[in-house]
C-alpha cells in the first residue's frame, strides 16, 4: 500500500521537525492572503450569511443546502446534518489559502453521542493491548514529555464529492468540501508506542474516541491500522491544528493524523490505543470503509462478489476555487485562474490545465510546497478567444508519476473519487 | 514566513533539543464546553410521518435522510434492514412497511 515508504520516511524527517514555538509558525490569515498574489478578479462565490441557501451542483435533488454558523467554534458552513453534525466547508474558503482556517473545517461524526465538555485535567489517553505497560496518559504529560512535531496535512472524508457518483449513493451527500488542510501540532505515535512498549507479535494498532454509539449494541466507532503504518515516524496524535487548541467537533483535545489517507482513520477525540496481536474484525474495519480491490476502487453499477479491502491512501485530485460553473468571461481577455491540488499520498509534481476541453495540457504555476501531503496552490491564466462555451480542466500527476483519470470511478459506497475536475464557462 | 521553518529551529538537532525548551513554549490547551444543535426536527408529512419519526431518529436528525437522492424502492429497502441490522435501530418490522412507503413516496425513483 505505501509504496514509497523509503521516500516517506526520509521526508519525514523534513516534515516533521520540531519546533519551539506555535506562535512563530502559524500561518496566519494575511500571510496565506499575501501568498495568493492575484488580488484582482475574484470570481469566487459571494459570502454566505445564516439563512442563505447553498446549491450544490448535483446532477438531482435535493440540492439546497442552508449555510449554518449554528455550531460551536465553527463560521459560516453547508449544513449536511445537524445530529450527529456533517458540515461542509464551502467552496471560496480553499481560494483564500491552503491551510483551512479551523472555524470553516469540515466536520463529520458518525454517532450522535459526542461529549460536549472535556475537561483537560481530568482527559486521559490510555494505550493498552499487546504492550509491556498499559499508559495512562494526562494532556500534560503527552505535552512536557514527548518530542514536538508538526506536519501539514489534508484531511478528506473517504466520501468526499459523494454527491457526484452517477448512479448517485446513499450517505453523506457532500460536494467537494469535505476536506481541509491544517498544520498539525502533536507527538509521533511512535514515541507513544515506545513508551508502552509493543510486545512481539503485535499486529495492528486500534484507535477510539469520546464518541459512542446511541444505542449500546450498536457497532462503537473503532479504526486501526497496521503496526508498521503506526510507526512509521508520520502517523501522529495533535493536539493543536492550524497553531491553535481543536475545535471540538474536529477532535478535541487530541486526533489521530494519518498522512495520505483518507479521514476515517483520523479518529477524533483519541482516548482509546489498543495494540491487537490478531486482525481487527470490527465492523468499521471489514465492512463499512471498505472499497473493490480495483483500479481506482471502481466497478460496474451493480457488479457483485469483488474482493473488498479497507480503504486507506488518498489519491491526486485539483480543484479550480475561484470559478464555477457557469463563469462567464470577456473574449479575447486574459483571466486569472487558480485552484488547490494535492498528491494523496505524496506530494505533487505537476498541475496541468486545459481550456479545450482536454485536447491540450498546459503546466500550471506552482505555489510554495508546505510538505508533501498538504494542499498546493496552483495558477495559470487564460484568454478564451472564441465567444461560446468552454470546458476548462486541471489535473494534478503526484509525485509517484500516478494522474488523476479522466473517467470517474463507481462504487457502492461512493468513496475514492479523483475524477479530473471540468468548469464549464461562458466566453461573451 | 512559513517557507522560513525549515531554517528556524532545531530542524536536524530535532531530538536533541531538551524538555525545557519544550516546557516554555507548550500551547495552551484549555478545557472546553461547548452546546451542539438539538437536531429534534420531525420528518414532514403529518400522519403519514408518523412511523418514520417514531422509528428514523434516535440516531440521526432527519436531514440525514431528506438529503438523500432519490433511490429504487429496494435501496429504500435495503437501508431500513441496514439501520435495524447493523446499527441496531429498535425498529419492529411490522413499522417496516410503513416506513419504506414513506420513503418511497418522498424519495423514491423508478
Ligand atoms: C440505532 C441508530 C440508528 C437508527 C435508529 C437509524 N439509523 Fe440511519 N444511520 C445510523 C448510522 C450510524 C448511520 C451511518 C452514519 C454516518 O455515516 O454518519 C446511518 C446512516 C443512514 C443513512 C445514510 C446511508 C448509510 O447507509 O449510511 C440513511 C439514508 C439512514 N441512516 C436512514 C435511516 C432510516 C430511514 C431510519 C429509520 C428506519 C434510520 N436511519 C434509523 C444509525 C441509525
Amino acid at each position: 500500500m505505501r509504496n514509497d515508504k523509503e521516500d516517506a520516511l526520509s521526508q519525514s524527517l523534513r516534515n516533521l521537525h520540531p519546533v519551539r514555538s506555535a506562535a512563530t509558525q502559524r500561518p496566519s490569515r494575511r500571510t496565506v492572503l499575501q501568498n495568493i498574489g492575484i488580488a484582482g478578479l475574484s470570481l469566487a462565490v459571494s459570502p454566505a450569511f445564516a439563512d442563505e441557501m447553498v446549491k450544490l451542483p448535483f446532477a438531482s435533488g435535493p440540492r439546497e443546502r442552508p449555510i449554518t454558523h449554528a455550531f460551536p467554534q465553527k463560521g459560516d458552513m453547508i449544513l449536511q446534518r445537524v445530529r450527529p453534525p456533517l458540515l461542509e466547508t464551502p467552496l471560496d474558503v480553499f481560494d483564500r489559502g491552503v491551510f483551512t482556517p479551523n472555524d470553516q473545517f469540515y466536520v463529520r461524526w458518525h454517532w450522535a453521542e459526542i461529549p460536549n465538555s472535556v475537561d483537560v485535567n481530568a482527559f486521559r489517553l490510555a494505550v493498552r493491548g499487546h504492550v509491556d505497560r498499559t499508559l495512562s496518559l494526562s494532556i500534560t504529560d503527552i505535552l512536557r514529555d514527548l518530542p514536538r512535531v508538526e506536519l501539514a496535512a489534508v484531511n478528506q472524508c473517504s466520501g468526499n464529492s459523494r454527491g457526484f457518483f452517477s448512479p448517485r449513493v446513499p450517505g453523506a451527500q457532500w460536494a467537494n468540501g469535505a476536506m481541509g488542510n491544517a498544520k498539525w501540532a502533536g507527538v509521533r505515535l511512535k514515541d507513544v508506542l515506545d513508551r508502552a512498549g509493543v510486545k512481539a507479535g503485535a499486529v495492528q494498532v486500534r484507535f477510539k474516541g469520546l464518541d459512542e454509539p446511541v444505542v449500546p449494541e450498536a457497532p462503537t466507532f473503532r479504526k486501526s491500522l497496521a503496526i508498521d503504518h503506526a510507526r512509521d515516524g508520520e502517523v501522529m496524535i495533535a493536539y493543536a491544528m492550524n497553531g491553535e487548541q481543536l475545535p471540538l467537533l474536529n477532535g478535541f483535545p487530541l486526533r489521530l493524523i494519518v498522512p495520505g489517507w483518507y479521514s476515517t482513520y483520523w479518529i477524533k477525540m483519541l482516548s482509546d490505543i489498543e495494540v491487537l496481536d490478531k486482525p481487527d474484525d470490527n465492523y468499521w474495519m471489514t465492512v463499512a470503509y471498505t472499497i473493490p480491490d480495483t483500479p481506482h476502487a471502481s466497478i460496474a453499477p451493480g457488479q457483485s462478489g469483488v474482493k473488498m479491502v479497507p480503504i486507506n491512501r488518498m489519491v491526486p485530485r485539483s480543484f479550480f476555487t475561484n470559478i464555477t460553473d457557469g463563469a462567464s468571461f470577456t473574449a479575447g481577455t486574459r483571466v486569472p485562474l487558480r485552484g488547490i491540488a494535492f498528491g494523496g499520498d505524496t506530494g505533487v509534481a505537476k498541475v496541468e490545465f486545459s481550456s479545450d476541453g482536454g485536447k491540450s495540457w498546459q503546466p500550471a504555476r506552482l505555489g510554495d510546497d508546505f510538505g508533501k501531503y498538504g494542499f498546493r496552490q496552483w495558477q495559470t491564466d487564460v484568454a478564451l478567444a472564441d465567444k461560446g462555451d468552454h470546458a476548462l480542466m486541471v489535473r494534478c500527476t503526484n509525485s509517484a508519476g500516478e494522474v488523476q483519470p479522466d473517467t470517474p470511478n463507481w462504487n457502492g459506497s461512493g468513496f475514492m473519487r479523483n475524477v479530473i475536475e471540468t468548469v464549464q464557462v461562458k466566453a461573451v | 514566513m512559513l517557507k522560513g521553518l525549515a531554517a528556524i529551529g532545531c530542524f536536524g538537532t530535532a531530538l536533541l533539543c531538551s524538555t525545557p525548551a519544550w516546557v516554555q513554549d507548550l500551547p495552551v490547551i484549555k478545557s472546553t464546553t461547548v452546546e451542539l444543535p438539538a437536531g429534534d426536527a420531525l420528518f414532514p408529512g403529518g400522519s403519514s410521518a408518523e412511523a418514520i419519526n417514531n422509528n428514523c431518529l434516535a440516531c440521526h436528525s432527519p436531514d440525514m435522510v431528506l438529503n438523500q437522492p432519490p433511490l429504487p424502492k429496494a435501496a429504500w429497502e435495503a437501508v431500513v434492514h441496514k439501520m435495524i441490522n447493523v446499527y441496531k435501530a429498535p425498529i419492529g418490522e411490522a413499522d417496516v412497511p410503513a416506513i419504506v412507503s414513506y420513503l418511497v413516496k418522498t424519495k423514491g425513483k423508478d
